[in-house]
C-alpha cells in the first residue's frame, strides 16, 4: 500500500488529471461565454456526443485528427444555431431547450453510431507532443508537457477567454447583455446577435471538447461516451463564478479527484468502484451547496429579451 | 479647459419635426396623429399626464419603437430608424426614465458599451476615461470614471446617463422625467449642466410632471392628452394654471385641508434602531407618535433613513433595539399578517418591487392580498366574477386608466399603477397607513386624486404618516412635519410654524431652535 503515497503515483495521477480537465475545460469556458450573455445551455452534453461522434467518424475514414476536430467544430456550430433559434429567437425556456438538445443530441449519436460503425473500434487520435527542454524537467516535465495537442488547447483556452471577456469590446457586450439587456439594447448593441455569438461559440467549444475526448482521450466512440460530463461541465461554471480562472479551478479540482479515483482501481485499493466513482460528483455538489457565487450571476441569465419593456 | 464644442464630431441637428405621428399597443392608441418638434439650442418640454404617451413618442424617436403611421424629419429629409443604433448615428440622445446601466460594470465601461473602440479589438478604457473627464469638466458633471454604477447614487447614475450621450455626439437629447428621483440640490445642478447643453447648441427635450421645473428651464412646451397633441406653447406666454388646465382638461386648485380631529395615539415608535444595506446604522434611535385622524410627514434628504423607518415599520426590516406599537400593541417583530390584521396598510416607495408583480394581471394585483378573503371563495375555489365585478368597481372608483382587467400591470404607465396601489391599500379601511413616496412620478391630476383620498382617510380617522422628499407635498398634507436627518428625527413643528427654508435648514442638519430662530432674523434685518 505504500505505493499509492509514491512520487511514481502522484506523477502518474496529476498527469491524468491534466490530460482528464481538457473535455471539461473546453465544454465550460464554452458555456461560459453562452451564460455570460444570459442564456443558459444545457445542451452540452449532447452537442458534445455530437461533436464527439462526428470527429471520431471522420477521424476513422480519413486517417485525419485535423479533419475529425473540424467536423465536430461544424456539428457544433449547427447545434449552437438551433440552440439560439429556439432560445434567443423564438424565446422559448431556456431550461427546457437545453434539455430538449440534449436528448436530441444524445437520440441523434446512438443513432448513427448504430447506423453508420456498428461497433467499437479505437482510432489513433492526436499523438502526444513533447515540448522540447521543458518535457525533459523531473517530474514537471512529464505532469504538464507531454501531452496531446487537444490538451494544450484547453489550457491556452482558459488566459483566452479571460482575454476576450475582460479586455476587448465584444467582451464588454457580452457581459452587459447577460447584465442588462435593455441598457445594451439602448446603446445600439444587438442583443440577439450577441447571444447567437456566445452560444454559437460556446458550442462550437463543446463540439471542440466532444472531439477532445473521442480523439484525443480514449480514441474511440460508444453510445453515451460521455456519461453526463456535459452537465458537469454547466455545474463548473457556477463553480467558477463565470470567470475562467474560476473554471480552470474547478475543472482541475475536479479532474485530480477523478484520476485519484481511477489510480486507486488501477492499483486495486479495496473501495467499491462505485462508490470511488462518485467521489468527483459528491464533490462537486458539496462545493455547489457552498460556493457563494450567486453574486456574480449574470442578471439575465435564463432570461429571453424583448425590447419596449419600461 | 476644455470646451465641450469639440466633442461633437457628428453632422449637427439644426430641427427635428414628428408629424402626425400614430403608435397603437394593443387595446391603447398610445400616440394619435402627435406632431412634435424640437430646434437646436432650447429646451422644449413635453407635458402630460400619465399614460398620456410622453414616453412612447420618445422612445419612437429614440428608435426602440416604431411608428404605425407618421413622419420623422430632421433637417427636412425624412428617416426611418430600425433601432437606437440609427438613432444615435443620426445624433440622438436619450436619459431613459428608468435608468439604462450595468450595475456590475464601471462608468467608463458602461460608456464605451457598442462604441468602435480606438484599438478594436482591444478595449481603449484609458483613453474613454480621459474623454470622460473632458466632458465631466466642460459640462460640470462630476463623476469617477473608474468606479463601479452599483457604487453610485441615483445622481451620480443619471450624470454617467447623460454623460454616455454626449461621448456618443448627440446633438438632440431626450430627458424623459429625469428629476423624478433627484433631491432639489441635484435638480439645481442638473439644471445648470443642461444650461450649458442649450448655450452649445444642443436641442433638449425635458419630461417633468413638476410644472415649476418647466416653467424655469424651458423655452416651449407641448401638452399631450390622451395620446394627442393638445397644444404648443411658448413658456414665457403660458402660466402655470394654463398649463394645468390644457393637461387634465379642468383646473386643479390647491387642497386647503380642514383642521384635525385628532384622537388617541395609534402609530407608536420608541427609540427604534436598524441597520441598512450596506452594514451601517441607519435608524439611529426614532420617537415617533402618530394619532388618529392626523397626518404626520417625515421630510429630509433622501438617504438619511426614510426608507429603513419604512420598511422597519412594515415588517420588511428587523430593528435592531426599540419598540413599534400599533394602538398599544407590540409590532415590533411581527410578522406582516400581524401587522396587517392589526389594521395597518402600506404604500411602498419601490411600488414596482415591494407592491405589485409586474407580469400579473390588474385583477390578480389588487387581490394579492385578498385572494383568500372568505367572500371571494367557494370552496377552496376562487370566485373569479365576483373578485371581477369587485375589481372593476375599484377601477372606476379609483379612476385607473387600463385597456382590460386582464392587462399586464407592466403595460400601465407608472401613475396608474399607483393608483392600483392605493385602490387596494384604501379599500381596506385601514387603522394606520404608511405612504412613502405616494406621487412620485405621479401626475398632477392623480397627484391632486391622491391627496384627497388621504385626506378623506385622514378625516375618516386613519393615523398616516406620510413619507416624502417632496417638500410641497408635506407641507400642504401634513398636521405635523418631522425631520429626519441622520436616522434620528431631529425635530417636529406644526404645519404652519416653519418656512420651507426652515425646514429645509432642518432638513441639513440644522436645530429645530437655530433654524426657526433664522427665520426671526430674516424678519428683522
Ligand atoms: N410596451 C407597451 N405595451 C402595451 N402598452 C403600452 C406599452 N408601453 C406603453 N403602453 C401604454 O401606452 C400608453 C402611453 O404610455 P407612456 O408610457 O407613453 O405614458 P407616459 O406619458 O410616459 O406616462 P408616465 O408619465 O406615467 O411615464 C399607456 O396607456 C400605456 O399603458
Ligand atoms: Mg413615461
Amino acid at each position: 500500500m505504500t505505493e499509492i503515497l509514491s512520487a511514481a503515483v502522484i506523477v502518474g495521477i496529476l498527469t491524468s488529471a491534466i490530460r482528464l480537465a481538457t473535455p471539461y475545460l473546453f465544454a465550460s469556458i464554452g458555456e461560459a461565454f453562452a451564460q455570460t450573455s444570459g442564456v443558459l445551455n444545457l445542451g452540452v452534453d449532447g452537442i458534445m456526443l455530437m461533436g464527439a461522434f462526428s470527429a471520431f467518424y471522420v477521424t476513422l475514414h480519413t486517417g485525419n485528427v485535423w479533419l475529425g476536430a473540424l467536423a465536430a467544430m461544424a456539428v457544433g456550430l449547427l447545434m449552437g444555431l438551433l440552440m439560439s433559434l429556439i432560445s434567443v429567437t423564438f424565446k422559448a425556456e431556456q431550461g427546457i431547450s437545453g434539455i430538449g438538445l440534449y436528448m436530441f443530441g444524445l437520440g441523434l449519436s446512438s443513432l448513427l453510431f448504430k447506423v453508420l460503425v456498428g461497433t467499437v473500434y479505437t482510432i489513433s487520435g492526436f499523438p502526444v507532443v513533447k515540448i522540447p527542454f521543458l518535457s525533459q524537467i523531473p517530474y514537471i516535465g512529464q505532469i504538464f508537457f507531454q501531452h496531446s495537442l487537444p490538451v494544450y488547447a484547453a489550457f491556452l483556452l482558459v488566459p483566452l477567454a479571460w482575454w476576450l471577456l475582460d479586455k476587448t469590446t465584444w467582451g464588454l457586450k457580452i457581459k452587459s447583455v447577460g447584465q442588462n439587456p435593455a441598457a445594451a439594447d439602448s446603446l445600439g448593441v444587438n442583443v440577439d446577435r450577441v447571444r447567437y455569438f456566445s452560444v454559437c461559440l460556446g458550442a462550437v467549444l463543446a463540439g471542440l471538447a466532444g472531439a477532445s475526448l473521442s480523439t484525443a482521450l480514449v480514441n474511440l466512440f460508444q453510445e453515451n461516451l460521455t456519461a453526463g460530463l456535459g452537465f458537469i461541465a454547466v455545474a463548473l461554471v457556477y463553480f467558477g463564478g463565470w470567470r475562467p480562472l474560476g473554471i480552470l479551478t474547478g475543472a482541475l479540482l475536479f479532474s485530480v479527484v477523478n484520476a485519484f479515483q481511477l489510480w486507486l482501481q488501477v492499483l486495486g485499493v479495496n473501495i467499491q468502484s462505485d462508490v470511488a466513482v462518485m467521489l468527483p460528483y459528491l464533490l462537486t455538489i458539496a462545493v455547489l451547496a457552498f460556493s457563494m457565487n450567486r453574486v456574480r450571476q449574470p442578471a439575465a441569465l435564463n432570461k429571453p429579451f424583448e425590447r419596449g419593456e419600461n | 479647459m476644455a470646451t465641450a464644442g469639440q466633442f461633437t464630431q457628428l453632422p449637427r441637428i439644426r430641427r427635428i419635426e414628428m408629424r402626425e405621428i400614430v403608435k397603437r399597443f394593443p387595446g391603447v392608441l398610445a400616440n394619435s396623429k402627435v406632431n412634435f418638434d424640437i430646434n437646436a439650442g432650447e429646451v422644449h418640454a413635453l407635458l402630460g399626464e400619465n399614460g398620456a404617451g410622453k414616453s412612447t413618442l420618445m422612445r419612437q424617436l429614440y428608435g426602440l419603437y416604431r411608428p404605425d403611421e407618421g413622419q420623422i424629419l430632421i433637417d427636412g429629409q425624412a428617416v426611418e430608424f430600425h433601432s437606437p443604433a440609427d438613432a444615435i448615428r443620426a445624433g440622438i440622445g436619450m436619459i431613459h426614465q428608468h435608468f439604462m446601466l450595468v450595475p456590475t460594470l464601471t462608468v467608463a465601461q458602461n460608456v464605451a458599451l457598442g462604441l468602435k473602440s480606438s484599438r478594436e479589438p482591444l478595449l481603449d478604457l484609458d483613453r474613454v476615461s480621459a474623454r470622460i473627464s473632458e466632458l465631466s469638466q466642460a459640462y460640470g458633471l462630476k463623476v469617477d470614471p473608474s468606479a463601479y454604477i452599483w457604487q453610485l447614487s441615483v445622481g451620480e447614475q443619471q450624470r454617467v446617463e447623460i454623460i454616455k450621450a454626449l461621448y456618443r455626439g448627440a446633438s438632440v437629447i431626450i430627458l424623459d422625467e429625469p428629476t423624478a428621483v433627484l433631491t432639489p440640490q441635484e435638480v439645481n445642478d442638473l439644471f445648470a449642466t443642461l444650461k450649458r447643453m442649450v448655450g452649445e447648441g444642443h436641442g433638449l427635450v425635458f419630461i417633468s410632471h413638476k410644472l415649476h421645473e418647466v416653467m424655469e428651464i424651458s423655452d416651449r412646451v407641448t401638452v399631450l392628452r390622451d395620446g394627442q397633441t393638445i397644444g404648443v406653447r411658448r413658456t414665457k406666454e403660458v402660466t402655470r394654471d394654463e398649463l394645468v388646465k390644457m393637461m387634465v382638461g379642468r383646473e386643479v386648485k390647491p387642497l386647503s385641508p380642514q383642521p384635525a380631529k385628532v384622537g388617541a395615539v395609534r402609530l407608536e415608535v420608541k427609540d427604534l434602531h436598524a441597520m441598512g444595506d450596506r452594514g451601517t446604522e441607519m435608524l439611529r434611535g426614532v420617537n415617533l407618535q402618530v394619532h388618529a385622524g392626523e397626518i404626520v410627514g417625515v421630510a429630509g434628504v433622501s438617504g438619511n433613513g426614510q426608507r429603513e423607518l419604512a420598511e422597519c415599520l412594515t415588517g420588511l426590516r428587523k430593528a435592531t433595539h426599540g419598540q413599534i406599537l400599533i394602538n398599544g400593541e407590540d409590532m415590533t417583530h411581527a410578522p406582516l399578517l400581524k401587522r396587517m390584521a392589526a389594521g395597518q396598510a402600506y404604500i411602498p416607495e419601490e411600488r414596482m418591487r415591494d407592491g405589485a408583480i409586474r407580469e400579473f394581471s390588474v385583477q390578480e394585483n389588487l387581490f394579492l392580498r385578498d385572494h383568500s378573503a372568505p367572500q371571494y371563495r367557494r370552496g377552496v375555489f376562487l370566485d373569479f366574477s365576483r373578485m371581477a365585478a369587485r375589481t372593476r368597481q375599484m377601477v372606476d372608483e379609483f379612476n385607473v386608466k387600463t385597456p382590460r382587467l386582464d392587462t399586464p400591470l407592466k403595460n400601465l404607465s407608472g401613475g396608474n399603477i399607483q393608483k392600483l396601489i392605493l385602490a387596494r391599500e384604501l379599500s381596506r379601511k385601514p387603522m394606520v397607513l404608511i405612504a412613502a413616496q405616494p406621487t412620485r412620478g405621479v401626475d398632477i391630476g392623480a397627484t391632486e386624486y391622491i391627496h384627497k383620498r388621504l385626506l378623506e382617510q385622514r378625516a375618516a380617522g386613519t393615523a398616516i404618516l406620510l413619507i416624502s422628499e417632496d417638500l410641497d407635498e408635506i407641507r400642504t398634507l401634513s398636521d405635523r412635519i418631522a425631520v429626519m436627518y441622520e436616522g434620528r428625527i431631529t425635530g417636529i413643528v406644526e404645519r404652519d410654524q416653519a418656512t420651507v427654508e426652515q425646514i429645509g435648514l432642518m432638513m441639513a442638519g440644522i436645530s429645530k431652535e437655530e433654524a426657526l430662530q433664522h427665520h426671526s432674523a430674516a424678519e428683522h434685518s
